[in-house]
C-alpha cells in the first residue's frame, strides 16, 4: 500500500466510514455482509475483528463483530484456524491410530475424547469390556472433568479480570496431571484408553495417590468459590449476561453445562450410560437462569459431583477382583508384551493386528460421551476393513459457538468475553 | 534557586527509582499471593567483580538479591527496543501521548509535602518543591491532564482496540474526578485551606481520617476508590483491559514509548497514595510523636524528626501501593457501564451527601 492509500485509509477510518480494504483481501464484504454504514436503526456501526490473535478468544477463534459503541450488534465466529484433519486422518489410519488424533481435539480433556472413539468402535465390534476397565474409565474421565473445569475456571476468571484464580487452578490441576502421568506416562495427550480397555494397567501406587488427591480436592474447590462465587463484581459481570432460554438451547443443539445451565436436565452419562455410568450414577446438575452465572454454578457443582463419582469409582475398583484391564478378544486386543517375545502364536497375532489392524464388522454407529464441554458424538461407518470408512466427530463447542450471537447480541464487548468463557471453548475441538 | 533545583532533581531521581522498584515489589507480592515466585533471577552478579566489597560481602556470580536487578534489566530492555510505529498512525500525537502521560504526574508531585522542614546551613528548607496556596486545586487540575494522554494514544494509534480503550479511559477518568473532588472538598472545608502544607500541619494532633467519624472515613474510602480508578488499576483497569481490548490504549505502543505509559501508571499510583496520605492520613506526621519524645528527646532533633517524618509518609504511600497490588490479585474487572453507574449513581451522590453532613456537623460542633 502506498503512502497516499495509507493516508486515505486512516482518514476514512477515523471518520467512522468503512475502509475499502475490507471488500477485497481478508473479509470479502459480499460474503460476510457485516459492514453496514447504517446499522440497525440507522446508526453507524463499527466493524471489529476480534482474533484469531486475541488474549481471550481461547486460542485461534476469530470473531467478526459489528459494534454500536460497545454494544454488540452482530457476532460471526470464524472457525478453522486450528483445523488438523482429525477426521480425515482417522479414516486414513487404522482404528488404533485414530486415537492420538482425538487427544489433540479437546486437548484440555483428552481422556474423554479417547473414550468417545473407543466406545463407538467397541460398540461396532460388540466387545465385552471388563468391569474394572469400565470403572477405571469412569474414574479417569471424572478426574479429567475436574481438571478441565479447573482450566475453564482459571481462564474464565482471567477473562473477567481476576488474575489469581488461573494460577491456583493450574497448580491444582497439576496434581491431577501428575496422577495421569503415574497411570499412563503422559500428562496432556494420553491415548491411554484403547479399544478394548487400557493399553497398560495403572501402577498400584496410582490408587492410593488418587485417594489422596481426591481428599484434597473439595477443599480446593471451596477456596475457588470463596474467591469468586460471592464476589459482587464477579456476580455483576455474569448475572443476566449471555442469557439463552431452554427452548433456544435445545433448538441450537447445545449440550453439556451450557444446556444444563438453561434448566434442561440432559446428561449423556445418565440418559445413555456408557462405561460404568450405569453403576455409578451421576446427579444431573441444572440451573434455570440460563445466564453465564448459572453456567458457572453448574460447573462448580459438577466439580464437586465429579469428586464424589471418583470416590465411588475408586471404591468399586478396589473392591473389584484383580485382572487385566483389557477385553479378552484375540482378534482385536494385542497380546501382552511378554507373550509376544516368547510365544510364536502371540507374535503372529501381534503382527497382524499391528500391520493390518483388526477388522471391524460392516455397519454404522453413533456413540456420544459427556465430555466436560458437552456431548461429544462419534460416528463411525465401517466397510468391514481395518480402517474406518467414515469417521465424524460432533463436537460440543462447535455447536455452542453457533449460539454465540444469540447470547451476545445486545450485550457489551466485555460480555462477549464472559460468554466465550462460559461456553468454555477449546478451539482444537471446534476445528478438529 | 540552587536548593530548588537540587530538590527537584532529588525528588525526580527518588521517584523514578521508587517506581522502578515498585514494579519489582508488585511482581514479587503478586507472586506470593498467587503461589509462585515472581522475578527472582536477575541479580547483581557484577558486584562479585568489585575488589573489596565483593570479597567482603561474599558476592558471587550467583548473587541474585531476590531479583533486585530485574527493574534495571527491564528498563534496559525497554530502552533499547525498537519503537515500532504502525502504519497509519498520527505521528505527532502518537509520540506526544506517552510524554503527556508521565508529565502531569511528575508535575503533581511538585506540591506534595514529603517531610517536615529541616535547617540546612542555617536556612529552613521545606521538603516540598513548591507550596502553592491552591495546591489541592492544582493537584486535581494536573491529575486530570493525564486523561489526554490516554485519549490521544487511543485515537492516534489507528487501531480499534486502542480507540475503544481511549474512549473508555476518557469517560472513566473524567467521571472519577468528580467524586474525588467532592470527597477532597470535605477535607478542604475542615481545614479551611487549599495549601497542602497547611493541611498537613493542621493534622498534627488528629488525622483528618478520624475527625467526625464516620464521615471522613467515608470520604477517605471514596477518595481511595477514585484514586485507584484514576490510576487505571484493577478492578477499574478497563482502558487497558487485556482480556477484551488486548492492551487497550497502549496496544500499538512498544519500546520506550510503552515504558513511559508503564511508568506513568505506577507514578499515578504513587501520586494517588501521596494525595491520600497528605489529605487524610496526616502526611508526614508521626503518630504519638509527642508522647514518645517525652521518653526519647532525641526524636525532636530536626534531622531525626525529618527522617522519621519522611519514613512515615513513605510508609503510608507504600501501604496504599500494597493495597493496589492486593486489589489486583483479588478482584475481577468491572464492566464499562457498571463502572459508570457506580460512580454516577453511588459514589457521586454519596460524596455529596457526605460533604453536606460534614458541613452541617462542622457548623454545629
Amino acid at each position: 500500500m502506498n503512502q497516499a492509500a495509507v493516508e486515505k485509509n486512516t482518514v476514512r477510518r477515523h471518520s467512522g466510514e468503512p475502509s475499502e480494504g475490507r471488500s477485497g483481501g481478508a473479509f470479502p464484504a459480499e460474503r460476510i455482509e457485516i459492514v453496514s454504514e447504517e446499522g440497525a436503526g440507522g446508526r453507524k456501526t463499527m466493524y471489529l475483528q476480534m482474533g484469531p490473535q486475541h488474549p481471550s478468544t481461547h486460542g485461534v477463534l476469530k470473531l467478526e463483530l459489528e459494534l454500536d459503541g460497545e454494544t454488540i450488534e452482530r457476532v460471526v465466529p470464524r472457525v478453522g484456524y486450528l483445523h488438523r484433519c482429525a477426521e480425515k486422518l482417522g479414516e486414513r489410519d487404522r482404528y488404533v491410530q485414530a486415537i492420538p488424533h482425538t487427544d489433540r481435539m479437546d486437548y484440555v480433556a483428552s481422556m474423554t475424547q479417547n473414550l468417545a472413539l473407543c466406545e463407538a468402535v467397541e460398540a461396532l465390534l460388540g466387545l465385552e469390556i471388563p468391569l474394572r476397565a469400565r470403572l477405571l474409565r469412569v474414574l479417569l474421565c471424572e478426574l479429567q472433568r475436574i481438571a478441565s473445569h479447573m482450566v475453564w475456571l482459571g481462564t474464565h476468571a482471567l477473562d473477567l479480570g481476576a488474575m489469581s484464580p488461573i494460577l491456583y487452578c493450574f497448580r491444582d490441576r497439576e496434581e491431577i496431571q501428575d496422577l495421569f502421568e503415574e497411570a499412563c506416562g503422559a500428562r496432556l495427550t494420553y491415548s491411554y484408553i484403547r479399544i478394548g480397555g487400557f493399553y497398560t494397567p495403572p501402577s498400584p501406587r496410582f490408587f492410593s495417590w488418587c485417594r489422596e488427591v481426591l481428599n484434597r480436592l473439595p477443599e480446593k474447590i471451596d477456596s475457588y468459590e470463596a474467591l469468586l462465587t460471592e464476589n459482587p463484581i464477579f456476580i455483576r459481570r455474569l448475572k443476566g449476561v449471555g442469557y439463552i432460554s431452554a427452548e433456544d438451547a435445545i433448538a441450537y443443539g447445545l449440550s453439556g453445562p451450557v444446556l444444563r445451565g438453561s434448566g434442561v436436565a440432559r446428561d449423556i452419562r445418565v440418559d445413555e450410560p456408557y462405561a460404568a455410568y450405569d453403576q455409578i450414577r451421576p446427579r444431573v446438575i441444572t440451573r434455570d437462569e440460563g445466564d453465564c452465572y448459572a453456567r458457572f454454578l453448574v460447573r462448580m457443582e459438577e466439580m464437586r459431583e465429579s469428586v464424589r463419582l471418583c470416590r465411588e469409582a475408586l471404591e468399586a475398583l478396589e473392591a473389584a477382583e484383580p485382572g487385566p484391564y483389557l477385553a479378552e478378544n484375540d482378534l482385536v486386543v494385542p497380546p501382552p508384551k511378554e507373550d509376544i517375545y516368547q510365544d510364536m502364536a502371540a507374535m503372529i497375532r501381534h503382527w497382524i493386528i499391528a500391520i493390518h489392524g483388526f477388522k471391524v464388522p460392516e455397519g454404522e454407529v453413533y456413540r456420544a460421551v459427556e465430555t466436560p464441554r458437552g456431548e461429544l458424538g462419534v460416528f463411525v461407518s465401517s466397510d468391514g476393513s481395518g480402517r474406518p470408512f467414515r469417521l465424524h466427530y460432533r463436537s460440543p463447542c462447535f455447536v455452542s459457538l453457533g449460539a454465540l450471537e444469540r447470547m451476545a447480541k445486545g450485550g457489551m464487548l466485555s460480555d462477549l468475553v464472559a460468554i466465550i468463557g462460559s461456553i468454555d471453548v477449546v478451539l482444537g475441538e471446534v476445528d478438529r | 534557586m540552587l536548593i530548588l533545583f537540587l530538590k527537584t532533581a532529588l525528588l525526580f531521581g527518588v521517584l523514578l527509582t521508587a517506581i522502578a522498584y515498585v514494579v519489582w515489589v508488585e511482581r514479587r507480592v503478586l507472586g506470593v499471593m498467587q503461589a509462585r515466585l515472581g522475578p527472582n533471577r536477575v541479580g547483581f552478579g557484577i558486584l562479585a567483580t568489585l575488589p573489596v566489597v565483593g570479597r567482603l560481602f561474599r558476592f558471587t556470580k550467583e548473587t541474585r538479591l531476590f531479583g533486585l536487578g530485574q527493574p534495571i534489566a527491564d528498563g534496559l530492555k525497554l530502552f533499547t527496543k525498537e519503537g515500532i510505529e504502525p502504519a497509519g498512525v498520527d505521528p505527532w500525537t502518537y509520540r506526544l501521548a506517552p510524554i503527556l502521560g508521565l508529565l502531569p504526574v511528575f508535575l503533581g508531585f511538585a506540591v506534595v509535602p514529603i517531610g517536615p522542614d529541616v535547617p540546612v546551613l542555617g536556612r529552613i528548607v521545606t521538603t516540598q518543591i513548591a507550596d502553592l496556596p491552591v495546591g489541592v486545586i492544582y493537584l486535581l487540575a494536573v491529575g486530570s491532564l493525564g486523561s489526554y494522554s490516554v485519549v490521544l494514544a487511543g485515537w492516534s494509534s489507528n487501531s480499534k482496540f486502542s480507540f475503544l480503550g481511549g474512549l473508555r479511559a476518557a469517560a472513566q477518568m473524567i467521571s472519577y474526578e468528580l467524586p474525588m473532588g467532592i470527597a477532597i472538598l470535605t477535607v478542604v472545608m475542615l481545614t479551611g485551606t487549599l495549601s497542602l502544607r497547611e493541611i498537613v500541619a493542621a493534622q498534627g494532633d488528629i488525622w483528618n481520617l478520624f475527625r467526625f467519624p464516620p464521615f471522613l472515613i467515608l470520604a477517605f474510602v471514596i477518595s481511595t476508590i477514585c484514586a485507584v480508578a484514576e490510576a487505571n488499576r484493577a478492578p477499574f483497569d478497563l482502558p487497558e483491559a487485556e482480556s477484551e481490548l488486548v492492551g487497550g490504549f497502549h496496544t500499538e505502543y512498544s519500546g520506550m514509548k510503552f515504558a513511559l505509559f508503564f511508568l506513568a501508571e505506577y507514578a499515578h499510583i504513587f501520586l494517588g497514595g501521596s494525595i491520600l496520605a497528605v489529605l487524610f492520613l496526616g502526611g508526614w506526621n508521626i503518630p504519638f510523636i509527642g508522647t514518645l519524645a517525652k521518653v526519647l528527646p532525641v526524636l525532636l532533633n530536626p534531622w531525626v524528626y525529618w527522617i522519621l517524618g519522611v519514613l512515615s509518609f513513605a510508609l503510608k504511600v507504600f501501604a496504599y501501593v500494597f493495597f493496589c497490588i492486593w486489589l489486583r490479585a483479588t478482584l475481577p474487572r468491572f464492566r464499562y457501564d457498571q463502572l459508570m453507574n457506580f460512580t454516577w449513581k453511588v459514589l457521586t451522590p454519596l460524596a455529596a451527601f457526605n460533604l453536606l453532613a460534614v458541613a452541617v456537623l462542622g457548623k454545629l460542633l
